[in-house]
């Protein structure tokens, strides 16, 4: 499949709301079996929270959506991943443009060691952009959705590793916004930062979910009630439950959910 | 009883240490003693700035540059060789191959280093210089280029392998973001982990040149033993390590001017493999702290 065509796929399916699929995934990191077959579907335009203890792979199966576990030793997996109805592990995908539509926030903040401005357009310039008055515009506008701007507008030449743990995660999201993602995973965002950091950066997913379908990891229970409209409690590998949030923070189903959410283990 | 074995050890550890320094100090002190009781003969500017160096001639002249711009051409030739073949090797090995691959050819390469040289120097001699000199005509037996290209291949292993240690240093979570980014392989390797190793690969860079510089088998041997103020690499030059095996090797009389040639001649040799030194040193504590 020719470049342009393989552009004319994801193009066209930006026109469809973004919907992600998990079918039966299963997923091996060599005998150890880390997911055991989740299927679920994950609504467009909505911020759906994975919660559950350290280990029970909801960090995995995060990152099944930007095919992000790629590169790690001994991963194999069975089962589809599909955005849109598209199998995302198929051979004609091209996984750089994926990962372009998929964007990802990580738990520590990662920025590039280079200056503000360099972090910001990183993901524009990779992709042949140069014109300079368009970056620059991209710039300033991703660092402005994340209420950077004011605090660094001065001394975009700064070195990003010069800024504040809070700052370098913002920093990150808005290096991912500038690329102008669809879907953005969230892989425990805030949990490097200070409660004030914290609050900054829920408060910027809330704004985001009208634009994005937003994925995110958390261990802090409160950050999944506030922000998110669905919640996957995961535990060992397997799906326990999935439902509106305030379902599953007041009224959970199953025992294991409201032992987990009440704080009786994990 | 245990406090006397503590305190034992502890002296024990303390005097080896000191010999080291004591030697360093003492082989500086020789150098600079017999250096400066060379030029009490020979002027400074004459060293510095005469085109020939003919020490062991009836018509002596003592200028270094002919010597010097033959270590500087084999080492220019090694380096030019080296940095591309060694750095493409590191960011191969660090960012493309498999890690069982990795694991398997890194002490591989790292054995060219431990080839004595005496054998690169008569690979050079007899194998590269006849394989140029079918298609290069001009090329003397004993010329700088295939020296310097053997030299080349015995320092790959300093710079793959450091710059691969540098490379591998650079937080996994780096490679996570730009990949996240939809960086392609080589879009990470050139765009992100070369920039944030760069002050690690400065530094096998600035440790190869070093070793390339003092380095004497390879040269003495395939490089000829003719001092010569030039930089074409087809004829036969002198660098300053093989000078002084030539004169060691020979019936020059101890204590003579021509046998004080030697240490002059290793004084500026170790000015500019200190000089590397240092540079390096300070880089590498540039980027400790960086990182720490």
């Amino acid at each position: 499949m020719s470049k342009e065509k393989k552009e004319s796929v994801i193009e066209s399916s930006i026109k469809r709301k973004y919907k992600l699929q998990a079918k039966d995934v299963k997923v091996w990191y060599d005998d150890f079996m880390a997911i055991k077959g989740i299927s679920m579907d994950i609504k467009p335009n909505k911020v759906t929270a994975f919660i559950g203890p350290s280990g029970c792979g909801k960090s995995t199966f995060l990152r099944l959506f930007n095919r992000m576990n790629d590169y790690v030793d001994g991963f194999k997996m069975d089962g589809e991943i599909n955005i849109d109805d598209k199998n995302i592990n198929d051979k004609d995908i091209n996984v750089e443009l994926l990962r372009k539509q998929v964007g990802m926030v990580f738990q520590k903040p990662n920025p590039f060691p280079k200056s503000i401005y360099e972090n910001v357009a990183y993901g524009l310039k990779i992709q042949g952009l140069k014109d300079k008055k368009f970056l620059e515009e991209r710039v300033e506008s991703s660092l402005k959705r994340v209420a950077l701007w004011d605090e660094v507008k001065d001394d975009l030449n700064k070195n990003a590793l010069a800024l504040s743990g809070g700052q370098q995660q913002r920093l990150c999201i808005a290096r991912t916004l500038a690329v102008e993602p669809s879907i953005i995973l969230m892989d425990e965002p805030t949990s490097a930062l200070d409660p004030i950091s914290t609050a900054k950066i829920e408060e910027l997913i809330y704004k985001l979910k009208d634009k994005y379908t937003i994925v995110i990891v958390t261990h802090n229970m409160q950050q999944a009630s506030r922000i998110s409209d669905n919640t996957a409690f995961f535990y060992l590998g397997e799906l326990i439950e999935y439902d509106k949030t305030n379902k599953i923070f007041t009224n959970p189903e199953k025992q294991q959910t409201e032992n987990y959410i009440t704080g009786r283990f994990g | 009883m245990r406090k006397i074995k503590e305190l034992v050890i502890e002296r024990a550890l303390l005097f080896s240490a000191l010999i080291t320094i004591a030697v360093t100090i003492g082989i500086i002190l020789v150098l600079s003693i017999e250096a400066f009781s060379f030029f009490s003969e020979v002027s400074i500017i004459d060293f510095l700035t005469d085109p020939e160096w003919t020490p062991l001639f009836t018509n002596k002249h003592f200028g270094i540059l002919s010597l010097l711009s033959g270590t500087l051409l084999t080492s220019f030739i090694a380096i030019a060789f080296a940095v591309p073949v060694g750095l493409s090797i590191s960011i191969y090995l660090s960012e493309y191959a498999p890690k069982s691959f990795r694991r398997t050819i890194k002490p591989l390469l790292e054995l060219l280093a431990a080839v004595p040289t005496v054998v690169y120097g008569f690979f050079a001699l007899m194998v590269v210089t006849p394989f140029l000199q079918s298609f290069i005509p001009g090329l003397s037996s004993f010329n700088s280029l295939s020296a310097g290209l053997v030299m080349g291949i015995m320092i790959i292993p300093y710079i793959s392998s450091l710059s691969e240690d540098a490379l591998h240093a650079v937080p996994n979570s780096l490679r996570e973001a730009a990949y996240g980014m939809g960086s392609t392989r080589l879009q990470n390797s050139f765009k992100v982990m070369v920039p944030a190793a760069s002050s690690g690969i400065i530094v096998s860079i600035i440790l190869a040149i070093s070793r390339a510089i003092g380095e004497t088998m390879i040269v003495a041997i395939a490089a000829g033993q003719q001092p010569r103020l030039t930089f074409d690499p087809t004829v036969p030059v002198e660098t300053i390590t093989a000078y002084i095996v030539q004169v060691s090797l020979g019936d020059v009389q101890h204590d003579s001017l021509e046998y004080k040639t030697i240490f002059a001649a290793g004084i500026t040799l170790f000015v500019f493999t200190f000089l590397l030194n240092t540079i390096s040193y300070r880089i590498r504590k540039k980027f400790q702290e960086k990182y720490e």
